[in-house]
């Protein structure tokens, strides 16, 4: 598959996920074991009223789906992904009103977990707004914890 | 030696509520998200009733990862701007409602969530303990269930920058 088309059925995948899509998401690059997302700021997103900063969640989000974008556009990886951990380090503020873009890259895939890194920026691209590292499902869907949980483990 | 008579419990369940409103509602993001917070006593769980907007895979379906972080992240972060106003909101006496200072909200340092299951369609809920409130910083604890309170679907642990004292 060539580049271009990997980031179109990405566009198509990304479309799908109603959260991204209630978050505005949008793919920018996908290839190789890496994804480009970013989002738009959004008064909804607030987190603290005082300073009109986006939450923190809304970016963890993005983060999260770029994480798990980058690990589906890595060669090793088949399956839909899904995140076992994932750490967030808040560095700054991102400014008000300015896109947020998420940048991840897949650096490492075993039988059944990738690696990913991914930085979070706004306009001034030089300082990280936030960077993450995670450990995702990749493969084995019968041993991952994430995707086993079936309805009728739970019961209403 | 007398006390002094306590106070009627419906103005202290008012002024707390009313704290507790004042503090979720000035985020626009709970709301983004739909959360409530339920409060007994001192004691907060958080709620996210189930929505379409928060699936992050269609097919199972499943809740997104990134908003079960959001959640959890969310809860915390409640839990600890909660603590902080606690104090006054009971001081004696009590100040009126709507004198209960906002206070200034803690910034997350870094937040590390453990997903344990996939998150079913159905409401979720969250409890966080503040293991460690100092001055400067505080770690927080936060779990997180849907059905059964013992099958925890995720967990995570943040550590935050307190909010300057005014």
């Amino acid at each position: 598959m060539t580049d271009a088309e990997q980031l179109a059925l990405a566009r198509q995948f990304i479309a799908v996920i109603p959260h991204a899509r209630a978050l505005g998401m949008e793919v920018e690059e996908m290839g190789q074991g890496r994804a480009v997302l970013s989002m738009p700021w959004a008064p909804e997103l607030v987190g603290d009223p005082s300073t009109g900063v986006i939450h923190g969640g809304a970016v963890s989000a993005l983060m999260d789906t770029c994480a798990g974008a980058a690990v589906m556009a890595h060669p090793n990886v088949t399956q839909v992904t899904a995140t076992i951990d994932l750490r967030i380090e808040y560095m700054r503020a991102a400014q008000p009103g300015q896109r947020i873009r998420a940048e991840a890259v897949c650096h490492h895939v075993t039988r059944s977990v990738a690696f990913v890194r991914a930085t979070a920026t706004d306009d001034d691209r030089a300082r990280p707004v936030a960077t993450a590292t995670g450990a995702f499902t990749a493969g084995g869907a019968s041993e991952v914890p994430a995707l086993s949980a079936s309805p009728e483990e739970g019961g209403a | 030696m007398s006390r002094p008579r306590p106070e009627p419990v419906q103005v202290i369940k008012s002024r707390r509520d009313a704290a507790l409103a004042a503090l979720v509602e000035g985020v626009p993001y709970i709301g983004f998200l739909g959360l409530r917070f339920d409060r007994r006593g001192d004691e907060l769980t958080a709620i996210m009733p189930f929505d379409d907007k928060l699936i992050g895979n269609p097919m199972l379906p499943a809740i997104h990862g990134g908003v079960t972080a959001a959640f959890l992240e969310t809860a915390a972060i409640v839990e600890l701007a909660w603590s902080l106003m606690w104090e006054e909101i009971e001081a004696a006496g009590g100040p009126a409602p709507e004198a209960v200072a906002l206070p200034r909200l803690p910034k997350t340092i870094d937040f590390t969530v453990d997903f344990l299951r996939s998150g079913l369609p159905r409401d979720a809920y969250a409890r966080a303990r503040v293991n460690r409130s100092g001055r400067r910083y505080a770690s927080v604890h936060v779990e997180a269930w849907q059905d059964n309170r013992a099958k925890l679907f995720a967990q995570a642990t943040g550590h935050f920058l307190m909010p300057e004292r005014a």
